[in-house]
């Protein structure tokens, strides 16, 4: 009885809280906005529906006159096509496929572990010279990598990793930003949490391990998709030059340069890029917002 | 004065004294740190401090480095036309798509702050996907082809607007304008995803404190209660957009080639990669990389400086 009774309770409460109206809100404006909203969001996926529907469009239709912009009759021709052609080179396509996998899971990894132990100690402990080392992370994330690939490709020259995967993974393990986000996230962690732990006989590596890792997973997704969107879109041309070692990325643009008999097959290079950031950034959208809620430039 | 000389270097040891103290206390916290400290100094501090110094030399990788004072400056402003050019391109896609951007990224994670979760959580998608599709952007040059086919000279030539078609891309006239729609299209990256975040932290019953003092209507909420709430998401999205809108150079070589018509969409980065990467002029390339991380970080500066002001 009791909870059909508290089932009617909650009903009336729904019902009052759709039916109340913030204040300082018109009807009017609410539709002119949703309206507004709908159109802006219909220019902005455009493009990428345009080059999705491409990627579906037989031959005959690519080049009709005036272009269409939705396939009529949709194919998987292209993307067949694309894997004939990569079957073609003499790099298999799994090759490039697993460069950039390795490069991307790789770099992923090592870039939140780092990332997480640095963050970790800049916001919960106080010692002499963290506060200036964020103070200069964060005036990194100031400045492009343009401006040092130069002296970049010196250093790895020196260090023997041109053309190794490591030119590509090292340096995406200390990217500024993975640490920020990470250190204003774990920021919000409550202190007694590892007080508790300390109290309890733990080292400082299990209470990173077992209290502050599993509580900062948001955080994790946020760096991920940073690190993967990196990663996978790495196209590697200036410091890989074997082309065994090439990523998928650069071999599929090889491929959408080929003039305009592989403009079905570009299109359909555009959908395979794409897909993997943007699925990634679909599953994990509420984490990462969560993580960004604290992402912050305090003075 | 001596007084104060031997006191001031007094303060300063045994300042540095506690400090060494407390860093033995906090042996692990370097340890932590360490591993990323040292990548970070590697690839971060590091290459910023040798391109400082090889931008005064001359280098081409096969011999060393030789000292060449200001001579790679005075050849880049006083005979380096091109570079003009692209300073030129630069500051104005900056100046045109950086503000623009980021008022953009506020203003659209304002408005789909109060839809239903559900809907804020497609529209978040749906703006943010194009910022990070890969290289979609390219399908802008299937939009723009210069022939009768490309989606706009067909649309236009309907519409009876122009009766030949334009050579979009090619037509140094309409260049920077096109790249510059197709960055704007891509500008809802990161500072807006921290926006929608920021936003959804304000504090509701500031809203409704407002309510009672006499805010009339949304524009009002927005100046007086949100926008001091977000300030620190804006100078986060301060950073990357102004970061961002200086990087270009992705967007204009797939667009319009590169080297381009007349070098009409050429940028301060394509530059470098030109002399660093085809020429292999290091020196040179450093000096524009220098140029370019001073523009850089004096923009975050003084724009910084401007938003700590907001709602003060």
């Amino acid at each position: 009885m009791s909870k059909k009774s508290k089932n009617a309770k909650e009903q009336v409460y729904k019902k009052k809280l759709i039916t109340r109206r913030k204040p300082n809100r018109s009807v009017a404006g609410d539709i002119a906005l949703y309206i507004f909203l709908v159109l802006v969001a219909l220019v902005m996926v455009f493009p990428i529906i345009y080059a999705v529907g491409s990627a579906l469009k037989p031959l005959d239709e690519l080049f009709r006159f005036p272009p269409t912009i939705l396939p009529q009759h949709p194919t998987f021709d292209n993307f067949s096509d694309l894997f004939v052609t990569m079957g073609k080179s003499w790099v298999t396509f799994s090759r490039y496929l697993f460069n950039t996998v390795f490069i991307t899971f790789v770099g992923t990894l090592g870039h939140l572990l780092i990332a997480s132990m640095g963050a970790f100690v800049l916001a919960k402990y106080d010692f002499p010279g963290g506060k200036t080392f964020f103070k200069i992370v964060t005036v990194a994330m100031m400045f492009t990598g343009y401006v040092t690939q130069i002296p970049n490709y010196l250093i790895l020259n020196k260090l023997g990793w041109i053309d190794t995967y490591w030119a590509i993974i090292v340096p995406a393990f200390a990217s500024p930003m993975g640490l920020f986000l990470m250190k204003q996230f774990m920021e919000g962690l409550p202190t007694s949490l590892i007080e508790a732990a300390k109290i309890d006989g733990a080292n400082e590596w299990q209470v990173f391990r077992r209290i502050v890792m599993p509580n900062v997973k948001p955080a994790w997704m946020t760096l991920i998709i940073f690190s993967v969107q990196g990663l996978w879109n790495n196209r590697a041309s200036m410091y890989i030059y074997s082309e065994e070692k090439k990523t998928l990325v650069f071999a599929l643009q090889q491929i959408q340069s080929g003039g305009i008999a592989r403009t079905g097959q570009g299109a359909a290079v555009l959908v395979v890029v794409m897909i993997v950031p943007i699925i990634i950034f679909i599953l994990a959208e509420s984490q990462i917002l969560e993580t960004m809620a604290s992402s912050g430039l305090k003075d | 004065m001596s007084e104060y000389i031997r006191k001031y270097f007094a303060l300063r040891k045994h300042n540095a004294k506690v400090a060494l103290k407390k860093a033995k206390q906090r042996k692990m916290c370097y340890l932590f740190l360490a591993p990323y400290a040292i990548l970070f100094a590697m690839f971060f501090v590091f290459p910023v401090v040798a391109s400082i110094y090889y931008s005064f030399t001359y280098y081409n990788i096969l011999e060393p480095p030789r000292f060449v004072g200001l001579q790679n400056y005075i050849s880049l402003i006083l005979e380096d036309d091109i570079f003009l050019t692209s300073i030129k391109n630069t500051f104005l896609i900056a100046i045109i798509t950086g503000p623009l951007g980021y008022m953009l990224s506020f203003l659209f994670a304002w408005l789909i702050n109060e839809l239903p979760r559900w809907v804020r959580s497609i529209a978040v998608i749906v703006f943010y996907a194009p910022s990070i599709a890969g290289n979609c952007y390219v399908i802008f040059s299937v939009l723009f082809r210069g022939d009768a086919y490309g989606h706009v000279n067909a649309l236009l030539m309907d519409l009876g607007i122009i009766d030949t078609p334009k050579l979009w891309l090619i037509d140094p006239n309409y260049m920077l304008p096109i790249c510059m729609l197709v960055i704007l299209w891509m500008s809802l990256g990161t500072g807006f995803l921290s926006f929608v975040a920021g936003l959804q932290g304000v504090d509701k019953s500031q809203f409704e404190a407002g309510y009672m003092d006499g805010v009339k209507n949304r524009w009002q909420e927005l100046w007086f209660i949100t926008l001091p709430n977000m300030k620190p998401m804006l100078l986060f999205g301060a950073v990357m957009s102004i970061t961002q809108a200086f990087s270009v150079c992705d967007v204009t070589m797939a667009l319009c080639g590169y080297p381009s018509t007349d070098y009409a969409a050429r940028t301060i980065v394509t530059h470098l990669f030109d002399y660093g990467f085809s020429r292999f002029e290091m020196g040179y390339a450093c000096a524009i990389a220098t140029i370019l991380f001073l523009i850089m970080i004096l923009c975050n500066k003084a724009i910084q400086s401007l938003l700590r002001r907001v709602g003060t």
